[in-house]
């Protein structure tokens, strides 16, 4: 099928401004699940609040746009009723692992089936630039004028130490392997966590000396390496990309079934 | 005896209700004094094959009920005090979705982490304004565990009927006194379940188009409609919307039919009214004492009665207007500074009229609390 029919045409044009990285996640998500040769029917999208989660509205699918920060409480309850469906979280940095940060650690702690996606730009957009928690140590922001003293999450790191049982990094420049691994996320039986680097020339390359959306694109293929390149070794400031962990665990809706069944001989 | 007589606390008739209403799906978190509700249902909700989940906070839990509910479940939450403050923002995102929910707050001694094992009710305010922005809402209370049981089953209908999360405002002194419990027959009340619509898979369906009566049937989520689900304002199709008129007529569709359908929402309880000349008005717990109180004072020949307000929110106006018009003194009970008294003195003819009998030090409100304002009015002194 073309990406156009699993969108929601009426609803266009979306909203993000010329440039943003978070279109081409999205065209990349509706390939992932076109080569998993999932029905419509079967997807569902949980977002929270911030530029990511406008993806709801414009993919034809089961959407939910909820409150900042709670996209997997929210998707915890779709997916325990329903484990039958396809459960897929975009989220925003700031909402992921900010507001959101304890949802996120408890889902990875319990690997139930839900694929959370970071659009991790590096900034709150939405509410026009304000420093996030991925934003780097000395960055500029308008709530960080002088310079950011916070230092910045490692949001696989965190991932992993929470226990999730798929854990990837890309960007929006590896868009063929941006692919593979979405693809590979919602195909593993298990919480999985893809963080998706993601550029805002509007509001962090502003304030962050990048010229365009294209500087902030090669500055990801300049800056990124795949795991345990070489490359990697001669220059340890590389932020690698790839798949960190994918692993099989018992998964929450499965062990939930033995709980029932359990409960029920106990009668 | 039949094996349908039990002698329970409150927290577990409030369970017993909720499975008998067909309870699907409960989320929750630990907190005083309503922990016996997530523990109980942890034991019987997988046994009917329904989901029992401890998240890992208040707000979560909320959030999953919400999840849970567009799905075609019926879903419940419980809480406390501090725990109520941390669901309002996800209590208003059910409000502007029309999610049916049902939240039990069991009120403890407040503000902050205040008085966790003893009664109050301090909440009611936070009942009805607890979320931010311009809405309506169902709150629901109860004395004693038989009434408790009716309201609980009451709640999980009004709130699949309304769309609309509905707060069952019990109080720590109702959730842990035990108590003889008979419970109902299956089919004895009625259990109302979601209007589903008619629309035919493949066929556009409209999730906020209302009917010509006002009511939206639902799709479960994940079905067979695939549809968008917002908190923003939004249009029929659901989608984000900021035009005028539409956002006019959602934030009137919301209101109106919650507060248009107050006569089939309100549930109140009549003691000796009829010629009482003066009328005690009460609610949950504190509607024990003020019982207490009328009989032993009819004992004694004095003209006096009570109307026990089941229906909090919205405020049943009317009946505590047409109830008190023969009184010549009204006085509410409650264990508050002072919350559903106002809403007397706006209802009735004469808010001069009215008196505030309370409790707030964390004891349960005493008939002598009572007696001694029905004394001071009547010019005997304290």
């Amino acid at each position: 099928m073309a990406v156009k029919d699993y969108i929601r045409e009426k609803f266009f044009p979306h909203i993000w401004c010329p440039g943003c990285g978070h279109g081409t996640i999205m065209t990349s998500l509706i390939r992932a699940i076109e080569k998993l040769e999932k029905e419509k029917n079967d997807i569902v999208i949980v977002s929270g609040i911030g530029c990511s989660s406008r993806i709801c509205g414009y993919l034809d699918f089961h959407t939910l746009h909820t409150i900042h920060g709670r996209a997997l409480a929210f998707a915890t309850g779709v997916k325990l009723s329903r484990p039958e469906l396809t459960v897929i979280a975009p989220m925003g940095d700031g909402d992921a692992f900010a507001i959101g940060g304890n949802h996120l650690i408890h889902a990875a702690r319990r690997n139930i089936d839900i694929t959370a996606i970071i659009m991790n730009n590096n900034i709150y957009g939405m509410t026009g630039g304000q420093y996030s928690p991925s934003t780097g140590y000395g960055d500029f922001a308008t709530t960080a004028p002088y310079s950011n003293i916070d230092h910045p999450f490692d949001f696989v790191k965190l991932a992993v130490g929470a226990g999730a049982s798929f854990v990837a990094r890309t960007t929006t420049y590896h868009v063929t392997s941006m692919i593979k691994i979405i693809e590979k996320a919602i195909a593993h039986h298990g919480f999985s966590v893809v963080e998706i680097m993601s550029q805002c020339p509007t509001y962090y390359g502003r304030k962050n000396k990048f010229a365009s959306a294209v500087d902030m694109l090669k500055y990801y293929n300049d800056h990124t390496t795949p795991i345990g390149s070489k490359d990697k070794e001669k220059n340890p400031e590389l932020i690698e990309r790839g798949i960190f962990v994918d692993k099989e665990m018992p998964e929450y809706c499965d062990e939930y079934d033995k709980i029932i069944k359990m409960a029920s001989q106990g009668e | 005896m039949k094996d349908n007589v039990v002698f329970v606390q409150g927290n577990e008739a409030f369970v017993e209700a909720a499975l008998y209403a067909g309870l699907d799906f409960f989320a929750g978190y630990p907190i005083t004094p309503s922990t016996e509700i997530a523990e109980l249902l942890a034991l019987r909700l997988p046994k009917k094959e329904g989901v029992f989940i401890q998240m890992e906070d208040e707000i979560s839990s909320m959030c999953a009920i919400i999840g849970a509910s567009l799905t075609g479940k019926k879903v419940m939450t419980a809480t406390s005090g501090p725990g109520f403050s941390l669901k309002q923002e996800a209590i208003g995102f059910a409000v502007m979705t029309e999610t049916p929910s049902v939240i039990i707050n069991v009120q403890r001694g407040g503000p902050s982490t205040g008085l966790p094992t003893s009664g109050s009710q301090g909440d009611v305010m936070q009942a009805r304004w607890g979320t931010h922005g311009e809405h309506a809402i169902i709150t629901m209370t109860a004395s004693n565990n038989q009434d408790a049981f009716a309201i609980t089953v009451d709640a999980f209908n009004l709130s699949e009927t309304f769309r609309t999360p509905v707060i069952l405002l019990f109080d720590e002194i109702v959730a842990h006194t035990r108590e003889r419990l008979i419970i109902p027959e299956p089919g004895e009340i009625k259990v109302i379940e979601r209007l589903k619509t008619s629309v035919k898979e493949g066929t556009d369906y409209h999730p906020n188009l209302p009917r010509e009566d006002g009511r939206l049937p639902m799709s479960d989520f994940g079905g067979v409609h695939r549809y968008n689900v917002t908190g923003l304002a939004h249009d029929m199709w659901g989608f984000p919307t900021t035009d005028s008129t539409t956002v006019y007529n959602l934030m009137h569709h919301l209101v109106d039919k919650i507060q248009g359908h107050s006569k089939e929402i309100t549930r109140t309880k009549e003691y000796y009214i009829d010629d009482a000349e003066c009328l005690l008005i009460s609610y949950g717990s504190s509607a024990r004492t003020a019982l207490h109180v009328v009989e032993d004072r009819r004992l004694r020949g004095e003209k006096i009665g009570l109307l026990e307000l089941q229906t909090l929110w919205p405020f049943p106006a009317e009946v505590v207007k047409k109830k008190s018009v023969n009184a010549r003194c009204v006085i509410v009970v409650e264990m508050n500074m002072g919350q559903i008294v106002h809403e007397v003195k706006k209802a009735v003819d004469d808010p001069e009229k009215v008196f505030l009998a309370n409790q707030i030090n964390g004891s349960f409100i005493q008939p002598t609390d009572v007696l001694n304002i029905i004394r001071i009015i009547q010019g005997k002194g304290a």
